[in-house]
């Protein structure tokens, strides 16, 4: 469904990578791999349209993103190394704002999914308030009630404890069996099914 | 499976969202007006409490002022969304970013211009505004302050990626504020002395027609640079 053909991306004289292809389909999980700086963030935001400092070409389902932005959009779920969670707000306002600019959703969805990823008692709370993991968790939760079917996640494992990382691997693995198609960035190591590696290095 | 939402759905739930934050941070709404207050307070301090002299240039101190508290409440508007990366989100959302950035001025206007709008026929009255003039002023500043937010938006929206910003901000949007300035201030004095308000109410209001029209587009196309 996504496709990339000879990527080059370079910063500051550097060249982050060249000549990158990949093809990811429904039902699979890409996993980014790469050291530190080699990219993967920028790649993932190339990809989303967040970044055009790129040359080469993305498709989504064979059509160019540009020329399909609002379908694209509608069905990417993107969560970056900021979570887009305000600090002020709760979890459930928070998500109240950040599912809606996808999709309709009524509180009670909202408040099985933080529940789900152990945030109940603390829908109330103001975000400032939760640990690095926590607020990494109410960003997840969007996991839970966006239907989108493509999942592109940087670095999502990072701030999780134990459980978390099971349950958010689970997540994947349920997503990927659904159809829907994951891009992921981590240094943990996943035991999924189909998964696939893009090394930047 | 779930139903997307309507544009408009999504252009309440981003208004809604920042009156919220705006509530729920109450320095927000209360330093734009203290400190337009505390400005307005100043000229009269600083220049003479001759009543004479103070009706002559209130119109201009209640404008410069309203100008003033709007610039320090513009960096709210995208500073927070960018460092939490909620402006991602916003960017990401398959509707017209348009929509979502007039949303966002407009709950700026309605927290940092209205009050200000709202408390100056009493800064007005402390200044010995003549009485003639308090409609001319209560109006310009209704239909000039909106335009205020609405290009300051845009500066806001260029800097906001830049690590220090300093004063970068105000050199950008204080030019391009300074039509409304004249416009608001002229009709204040004119119709003091018994030329017709309409006409500039006219110019007003076509000028904020036009930067709700343009300005959000702008502030749209500087929020896509400044993410990149």
């Amino acid at each position: 469904m996504l496709t990339a053909d000879g990527l080059f991306c370079e910063r500051d004289d550097r060249i982050l990578f060249q000549e990158l292809s990949f093809r990811l389909g429904e039902g699979e999980v890409l996993q980014v791999q790469g050291s530190n700086g080699s990219g993967k963030t920028t790649l993932l935001r190339i990809l989303c349209g967040l970044h055009d400092g790129y040359e080469g070409e993305i498709r989504w389902y064979g059509e160019a993103i540009a020329d399909q932005e609002e379908n694209f959009f509608a069905s990417l779920l993107y969560i970056g190394h900021r979570v887009g969670v305000n600090k002020v707000l709760t979890p459930l306002e928070n998500l109240r704002w950040g599912c809606s600019l996808q999709q309709q959703v009524s509180d009670s969805t909202i408040l099985a999914a933080l529940a789900e990823l152990g945030l109940h008692g603390f829908e109330e709370s103001q975000c400032f308030t939760l640990s690095a993991g926590q607020q990494q968790r109410v960003a997840l939760a969007r996991l839970l009630i966006n239907p989108a079917r493509l999942w592109i996640l940087d670095e999502p494992f990072t701030t999780l404890d134990s459980d978390g990382v099971a349950q958010l691997e689970n997540l994947l693995r349920q997503h990927a069996q659904s159809g829907g198609s994951v891009l992921v960035t981590t240094h943990h190591k996943l035991s999924l099914a189909s998964l696939e590696i893009l090394s930047l290095d | 499976m779930t139903e997307h939402t309507t544009t408009a759905a999504a252009f309440r739930a981003t208004l809604a969202r920042d009156l919220l934050i705006a509530y729920k941070r109450k320095n927000d709404i209360v330093n734009p007006f203290m400190f337009f207050l505390i400005v307005a307070t100043l000229f009269p301090i600083g220049i003479s409490p001759d009543p004479q002299r103070l009706g002559e240039i209130a119109a201009g101190v209640l404008w410069i002022s309203a100008l003033l508290a709007a610039m320090l409440s513009m960096d709210n508007l995208y500073r927070a969304d960018y460092e939490d990366g909620s402006l991602e989100q916003l960017l990401l959302s398959p509707h017209p970013l348009y929509f979502m950035v007039l949303a966002k001025n407009i709950s700026h206007w309605l927290v940092s211009g209205l009050p200000v709008v709202l408390a100056s026929p009493l800064i007005a009255y402390m200044l010995n505004l003549p009485a003639d003039a308090y409609f001319a002023l209560f109006m310009t500043l209704l239909l000039g302050t909106p335009v205020l937010s609405l290009l300051g938006s845009i500066g806001v929206a260029l800097t906001v990626g830049l690590g220090s910003r300093g004063l970068i901000l105000a050199v950008i949007t204080l030019p391009m504020s300074v039509p409304v300035l004249i416009a608001g201030t002229m009709a204040v004095q004119q119709t003091h002395n018994g030329a017709p308000l309409t006409g500039y109410l006219a110019i007003l209001g076509a000028m904020l027609l036009v930067s709700i029209t343009l300005a959000p587009l702008a502030s749209a196309a500087a929020l896509r640079i400044s993410i990149n």
